[in-house]
């Protein structure tokens, strides 16, 4: 009685937090229809729901922009942070050296640090090292900071696929006269895969998310979460709701498509 | 630090430290693999933090506004933690309640994805990633227009006479409920990864041995968790202490948190610099202790 009470349990409020999770995500839905005045808040009766904002997604000034500019970021602190921690995973994993402790600490401690900290450090380092040798506040910035946080995300992803391997793959390779070359390239690589592609997932999300240190390394270079959150006190738009929703069935996209693909793959083996 | 220091001198490796079956002569690739990542994070991470230092040791040039010079001058420190200790207070504890109610809805779900989800697993894993990308802000701007007072949660709780105060936003109820929303996905993940790997087995047997579902759950379940609940407790809790975003959209100035004073003495106080870097220092200097302790206490195979 009391297991299929847990089992009832676990499932029911399972549910109700999934629904929890998309609550706001579908009050941004609806009000991408709002046919609004001055600001998104209140539902106006008068003309909505209307399809005006879905046929014009860049309407409000500036929104594409800083859609832009977020995905340009997104895509280079996303292959550079990718590149940087497979490599730094890889050492950490496979590898013996002196410095592995200390390097472990330098990699956990930035995921340790509250970005409000990290962005304030960024900052008193490009407005009192960094303009001298000309680099301002701004696109450049950003990227920087965002390769700096992903890069210990990947690692974290990284290293557990690599970890989860079984090593007697490898040793069969060997076995089998293949070279540590094509060990690599015909078996290690192809395993670690669906992790690295996770981890630029993850690195991708948590830059085109990000607002706190954006904030503060940004100057005057507006990204999609400093456009929400600048218009939020005269009136976000509704484009916002466009895009921030579009993002976000893409995203769902994507990632499904990515598990057929996989699925697919694996049954015809 | 010493792994840039090592990287120099990677040829004096002692070759008895290589594995047999490595060849000679590969012991450079360790250090080609670590250095570009480890010098981005020297770089861009450790030497801003030794920077924040020295600038919240400055002080304000006097009856020049804005301008400071170097010094040794801890009085910054001391503004910070008299001025500021309820802020600083107020993040501890939102961000333990968040990282509390986190816990309470995470558990069941990370639980139920990796015993009962059969095949609606990876849809699972995906809807709980997925909200990420529709912004932040986007989000926490919908929970403050869901939670106000001509909203749905409001009115209704006001119906019933069931909301004290008559309002939710503007209170830290509502502050706390957004840290709770926005960091509840850093809580499932570590959870339910530690989960799926358990050794289904292992659960099942406590129930052989007649332990009932509680029971085999407390004795069982719950400890071969551990490490992920861990892990979801510092991922949550960090963010959470040092967000000021949800303070921001969804509180008012009673319940501001210390990033909130950090950001405002960095853009909005002229001359703010120092107070706001000794903040963010000790900000973080607590954070860390607390991570070592729990880091100790838990031990790190999760995290490191």
């Amino acid at each position: 009685m009391i297991r299929w009470l847990t089992n009832r349990f676990a499932i029911i409020v399972a549910v109700l937090v999934l629904l929890y999770l998309f609550l706001p995500v579908a009050y941004t839905f609806v009000f991408s229809f709002n046919n609004y005045r001055k600001s998104n808040i209140v539902w106006n009766p008068v003309g909505s729901p209307t399809l005006k904002h879905w046929k014009d997604p860049c309407g409000a000034p500036g929104v594409c922009d800083a859609l832009v500019t977020s995905l340009q970021i997104g895509v280079i602190a996303t292959v550079i942070a990718t590149v940087l921690g497979t490599l730094l995973a890889f050492a950490l994993v496979r590898h013996q050296f002196r410095g592995k402790a200390t390097s472990n600490v330098l990699v956990f401690v930035p995921m340790a640090t509250p970005e409000i900290v990290l962005g304030a450090s960024l900052l008193t380092i490009f407005v009192q090292g960094f303009s001298r040798v000309g680099l301002g506040l701004g696109f450049w910035t950003i990227t920087i900071a965002h390769i700096m946080f992903c890069i210990s995300f990947v690692v974290v992803t990284v290293k557990a696929r690599l970890q989860s391997l079984d090593p007697r793959i490898e040793e069969a390779a060997q076995d089998l006269y293949a070279g540590p070359g094509a060990t690599f390239w015909r078996v290690t690589f192809p395993l670690v895969l669906p992790g690295i592609v996770g981890a630029a997932l993850l690195s991708f999300s948590l830059s085109f998310d990000d607002f706190i240190i954006t904030n503060f390394v940004s100057g005057n270079e507006t990204t999609f979460p400093k456009f929400v959150y600048v218009s939020y006190l005269r009136g976000i738009p509704a484009q916002a709701n466009v895009i921030g929703f579009s993002m976000f069935v893409l995203a769902l996209a994507l990632v499904i498509i990515g598990q057929l693909v996989g699925n697919a793959r694996r049954s015809s083996k | 630090m010493s792994a840039l220091a090592h990287a120099g001198s990677a040829g004096g490796a002692p070759a008895g430290d290589t594995p047999p079956q490595e060849r000679e002569g590969r012991s450079w690739l360790p250090y080609l693999l670590l250095v570009p990542g480890a010098l981005w994070l020297l770089v861009f991470f450790v030497v801003p933090l030794v920077q924040l230092f020295t600038v919240s040791l400055q002080s304000q040039f006097p009856g020049y506004p804005g301008y400071y010079y170097r010094d040794v001058n801890f009085s910054n420190y001391l503004t910070a933690l008299t001025d500021f200790a309820p802020q600083f207070g107020r993040s501890l504890l939102f961000a333990g309640l968040a990282t509390f109610f986190a816990f309470c809805l995470a558990y069941p779900l990370a639980y139920a994805m990796a015993f009962k989800a059969g095949r609606w697993r990876n849809i699972m894993l995906i809807a709980v990633i997925a909200p990420f990308f529709t912004s932040f802000i986007l989000r926490t701007v919908a929970w403050r227009q869901i939670l106000a007072d001509e909203g749905p949660v409001a009115s209704t709780l006001n119906a019933l006479h069931l909301l004290p105060g008559g309002h939710i936003t503007e209170t830290w109820a509502a502050v706390v409920a957004g840290l709770t929303y926005n960091f509840l996905p850093f809580m499932v993940l570590p959870i339910y990864a530690s989960l799926e790997r358990a050794d289904h087995r292992v659960i099942e047997a406590g129930g052989d041995l007649y332990a009932n579902g509680f029971t085999t759950f407390r004795t069982v379940t719950l400890p071969m968790s551990m490490p992920g609940v861990l892990a979801g407790t510092l991922l949550t809790f960090i963010p959470a202490a040092g967000d000021y975003v949800n303070a921001d959209l969804l509180g008012a100035d009673d319940t501001k948190m210390v990033g909130n004073v950090i950001e405002s003495q960095f853009f909005k106080v002229l001359g703010g610099f120092p107070v706001a870097a000794a903040l963010s220092f000790t900000l973080m200097a607590l954070i860390l202790a607390m991570v070592f302790v729990y880091v100790r206490r838990f031990g790190t195979e999760e995290l490191v």
